[in-house]
């Protein structure tokens, strides 16, 4: 798998475990040799330039809607797609993903709500599900898991 | 940003879930036609969705989804020049047409819709 183009896919940045996740999963999976982009609103691409100001954990940042855009026109496409996501908007975006791209879909559900999110998603997709808002040691515990499936 | 914050609009539902959005497209308009995510309107919008997506007319207004990620769904109806272009490309072209499920031997359904929900269509 190395060298395969990941992209991580972050929502509205209202949970504060998302950027604190989008910097430790963009940092493991470059360090085993994934080339990793990560895709934000403007306000969830600025929380992460100012906690990562030389890029040292995220090489590529760029923006979310101008990524579908270049998805859906055939300019760019990914092999894995992890899809944060505590709202329905979240959801609504990452389902778009799946239809438009031929990434493996990975969905990483958080916040309060993340159960009942989960029970709403229909595409295909592996589920990370933390029910948890503050603390990412449970979604961390849990993607490390799924990774370390991935570079089996 | 997408042209479409640059247009004139009006919001008809606002911070909405998309399926939400979904239904009172389908019960609010005239005619109602699904694409699929990604299906491009107007200069650069493409829409963001959870399949079928339902996009409606009423006179010459298209009404549509629109889906921010801090803001939830919206449902937006635009009313001008362009507008008229997007919904004679809709029902001429039949352009972004959903069709069922692939089953062997079955003819791809219409892309002009009745006015009742396809979501059992997509379920699995």
């Amino acid at each position: 798998m190395t060298g395969a183009k990941v992209l991580l896919m972050m929502g509205c940045p209202e949970i504060p475990i998302q950027t604190s996740i989008a910097l430790y999963l963009s940092h493991k999976l470059t360090k085993l040799g994934f080339d990793v982009t990560v895709a934000g609103t403007a306000a969830a691409s600025k929380l992460l330039k100012v906690s990562d100001f030389d890029s040292y954990y995220v090489k590529k940042l760029v923006d979310l809607d101008k990524t579908i855009v270049d998805i859906i026109e055939k300019r760019t496409d990914f092999d894995m797609c992890f899809a944060f996501m505590h709202n329905d908007a979240g959801m609504t975006y990452a389902t778009t993903m799946s239809s438009i791209s031929q990434a493996r879909m990975y969905s990483i559900i958080f916040g309060r709500n993340a159960e009942a999110l989960a029970e709403t998603i229909e595409f295909d997709c592996e589920m990370i599900v933390a029910q948890d808002a503050h603390n990412p040691v449970r979604l961390k515990n849990k993607l490390d898991k799924v990774i370390e499936e991935i570079v089996k | 940003m997408s042209c479409i914050e640059k247009m004139k609009y009006t919001i008809l539902l606002q911070r909405i879930g998309f399926k939400e959005a979904r239904e009172y497209i389908e019960k609010n308009s005239e005619e109602v036609y699904y694409v699929s995510p990604g299906y491009k309107i107007f200069k650069d919008y493409y829409i963001i969705g959870v399949p079928p997506i339902a996009v409606g007319t009423k006179g010459n207004a298209l009404i549509f989804p629109y889906t921010k990620p801090c803001h939830g769904s919206f449902v937006l109806s635009i009313e001008n020049e362009d507008s008229i272009k997007e919904i004679n490309r809709l029902r001429e072209t039949g352009e972004g047409k959903v069709t069922a499920p692939s089953k062997k031997g079955k003819p791809p359904e219409s892309s002009k819709a009745p006015l009742t929900s396809y979501e059992d269509m997509w379920k699995k």
